[in-house]
């Protein structure tokens, strides 16, 4: 009961006009960049990271969990609209959605997306209100150790998870821990790789090199190859009441339900974020169709778009239970918001809900507002998010790199900090161009400082006795836990990467006759290579609808995003 | 024979250029150019005709039985630009495009192609308004 008054008090705060407007400012700009493919919530935070310091820690915490859920509200427009994922958990939407606009219910897949994800993401909220305070009590008992072991769950899910291959994203990691460690040892206050330079001896900011690797690198991506001809809109038809008949929402309601009781627990494990939750959530629907409804997967089923799209708002709740219950980040946007945290000189972890429960409450109960708020602004403003779209992309990048720059000063005020951003840009450019995940480096360097100095913490109360680690009962059964995370969702990368085999291949059936009929189908294959990466092999660069042997389909927007969800999220 | 240059978009603006512009190629005894291109920049280009867009236009320009050519494609100039260098390469005698409201906000920030090549075209121009 005590969480629940809690809760209400979290309210009283959001509900104070000036947060509902932080939080509508929030909704709007992560539905925009949700919309727009290559630019996500995590880009986007970690770019208002600069620009919000002279705000109080609440405001910001309610604008970045606004742009965090605006941002899974967003990424089904574009997917439903122009089979072009704007964001890396939308990539499953864009199966059936886009098939549904081209038969023109492009309203009712856009309606049942929003409500879906109204629906998925109120209830996981609930879940998430009541779950989390009992993980926060379980959390408070831990010590160093096994703060260790936890730390351990998280490097190696998020480095091993976060990304099409193991050893590249466990490089990223080592890449992330690595930088973590320039600057004063916190023990001994020796400096550690600063090559005596003084502008190296504070360590390099987190938001510096997240800014670079997110914004800056990915401008240059973009750059690098700009993408010929434009796509074409599907426009919506139809009226209001045309948005969700009786029949859909008869269809759409148990996907919705089953999609949130599989994204919450998928996304509260660190097993990869949204994009499992959507995966899992539509092959589901698929079994459980039945008859008429069955068949028409494949060709625009309403159950398709309404569980995962469920599925992927629920994950994005279910992510921060392990966030703030124990300050390990399981996706991106997840980092970029412990960044915050740190920021706001807030402690992360398990005292969070203990030393900061008003704060905590009141991102919470935001999470309730900002859902109702995008449930009524998305449908209504589809109109303008599709013309966002047409922002020229030179102006839009430009824009960008000035903010990111215009950020990365003010970190400071040290030109060198620019030079910085610059050279980790060009390095994330470079990874980002081989298919190295970028969240794991983020991860790295944000929970090494803390790793390090917990472990070290350990072997100084156990006298150096590595055995310790594990003796401990609570860890070991950590440790156990991983092991068992591990098995699973390598299992589950298996069965998604099947499925995305499954897709593609029918995906190509169907474009044989998509290409004949409206010839558009260069220009859906030339759009999907700039949303997703081009690294994922067979990745579409050029359209060949009529081989079955190409993994990856020029309408299908799934298998390269598989390597895509280091960036979207 | 002398030649029309048309700015051609994939709207009712557009064809209303294209009609006016087949009226004046019947009373010049011209050949008609239709350009749409696009420069690829951006996402969304509403102004950029698809191949349906594009057999229409051939539809209606082969049913008023003028001579005509379609020039459609992707290109790193503007739209502007590249009305006005076809019109100076093929010594065109008209350039017909249409003509709509602009907010000046629009206007600074997108530019004005109608304004451009009011201005810098080599020939007369005409503007087509929306009855």
């Amino acid at each position: 009961m005590d969480n629940f008054f809690l809760l209400m008090e979290g309210f009283a705060t959001a509900m104070q006009p000036m947060y509902l407007l932080f939080a509508l400012g929030g909704v709007l700009v992560g539905t925009a960049v949700g919309v727009l493919p290559g630019i996500g919530p995590a880009m986007t935070v970690a770019l208002l990271m600069p620009i919000t310091y002279s705000l109080e820690p609440t405001a910001a915490i309610i604008v970045f969990a606004g742009i965090y859920y605006g941002g899974m509200y967003g990424g089904s427009t574009t997917s439903i609209l122009l089979n072009t994922p704007g964001e890396s958990s939308s990539i499953v939407t864009a199966l059936e959605g886009n098939k549904m606009a081209k038969a023109g219910r492009g309203a009712a897949a856009l309606a049942t997306a929003a409500v879906g994800s109204f629906v998925a993401g109120t209830i996981a909220t609930v879940l998430l209100s009541f779950l989390a305070p009992f993980v926060a009590a379980f959390a408070v008992q831990i010590g160093p150790v096994e703060y260790v072991a936890l730390m351990v769950v998280a490097f190696l899910t998020v480095g091993a998870l976060l990304g099409s291959s193991v050893l590249r994203g466990l490089a990223s990691l080592g890449l992330g821990l690595f930088i973590a460690l320039v600057g004063f040892d916190a023990l001994t206050a020796q400096q550690r790789y600063t090559f005596g330079s003084p502008f190296l001896a504070d360590g390099i900011d987190v938001v510096l090199v997240a800014v670079a690797l997110f914004a800056v690198g990915e401008a240059l991506y973009v750059a690098s190859r700009l993408r010929h001809g434009p796509i074409k809109v599907i426009p919506v038809t139809g009226g209001w009441t045309s948005w969700l008949r009786k029949d859909d929402l008869r269809r759409s309601w148990k996907p919705w339900l089953r999609g949130t009781f599989i994204g919450f627990p998928v996304g509260t494990i660190p097993a990869g974020g949204a994009d499992v939750a959507t995966f899992l959530s539509y092959a589901s629907e698929r079994k459980l169709a039945k008859g008429e409804n069955k068949k028409q997967f494949g060709k625009g089923a309403i159950e398709g778009v309404a569980g995962p799209e469920a599925a992927n708002n629920a994950a994005a709740a279910g992510v921060l239970v392990p966030l703030l219950t124990l300050g390990i980040p399981t996706t991106a946007t997840a980092a970029m918001m412990l960044v915050a945290f740190q920021r706001y000189q807030i402690p992360v972890g398990p005292q969070l809900f203990e030393s900061n429960s008003a704060l905590v409450w009141a991102l919470i109960a935001s999470l309730y507002v900002g859902n109702l708020m995008l449930l009524v602004l998305n449908l209504p403003l589809v109109g303008i998010w599709v013309k966002i779209l047409q922002i020229p992309r030179p102006y839009l990048y430009a824009g960008i790199l000035v903010f990111a720059v215009l950020g990365a000063f003010s970190v400071n005020f040290t030109p060198i900090d620019v030079i910085i951003l610059l050279v980790v840009g060009i390095l994330g450019f470079f990874m980002r161009r081989f298919g190295y995940p970028i969240a794991p480096m983020v991860v790295g360097l944000i929970l090494g400082p803390i790793f390090e100095s917990q472990l070290r913490r350990s072997l100084a109360i156990s006298q150096g006795d590595p055995v310790a680690l594990i003796q401990s009962p609570v860890a070991a059964t950590i440790y156990v836990v991983l092991i068992v995370i591990f098995a699973l969702s390598l299992l589950l990368k298996r069965r998604q990467r099947q499925f995305e085999a499954m897709v593609a291949a029918n995906a190509d059936a169907a474009d044989v006759v998509r290409g004949s009929e409206a010839g558009t189908a260069g220009a859906g294959a030339d759009a999907s290579t700039t949303a997703p990466s081009v690294t994922a092999p067979g990745s579409p660069t050029s359209s060949a609808p009529s081989s079955p042997a190409t993994s990856a389909a020029p309408s299908s927007p799934t298998s390269p995003g598989s390597d895509r969800k280091d960036t979207g999220r | 024979m002398s030649t029309i240059v048309v700015g051609y978009v994939p709207n009712a603006l557009g064809e209303a250029a294209v009609a006016e512009a087949v009226e004046e190629a019947r009373r010049r005894d011209a050949e008609l150019v239709v350009i749409n291109t696009t420069r690829a920049d951006r996402l969304v280009n509403p102004a950029y005709a698809d191949s349906e867009d594009v057999s229409k236009l051939e539809g209606i320009l082969s049913a008023a039985g003028v001579p005509y050519s379609i020039r459609h494609s992707i290109s790193e100039a503007t739209a502007a630009e590249e009305v006005v260098d076809t019109a100076a390469e093929l010594a065109a005698d008209l350039i017909v495009i249409g003509l709509r409201h602009r907010t000046p906000v629009g206007k600074l920030i997108m530019g004005s192609t109608a304004q451009t090549i009011l201005l810098s075209a080599p020939c007369n121009v005409l503007a087509v308004k929306l009855s």
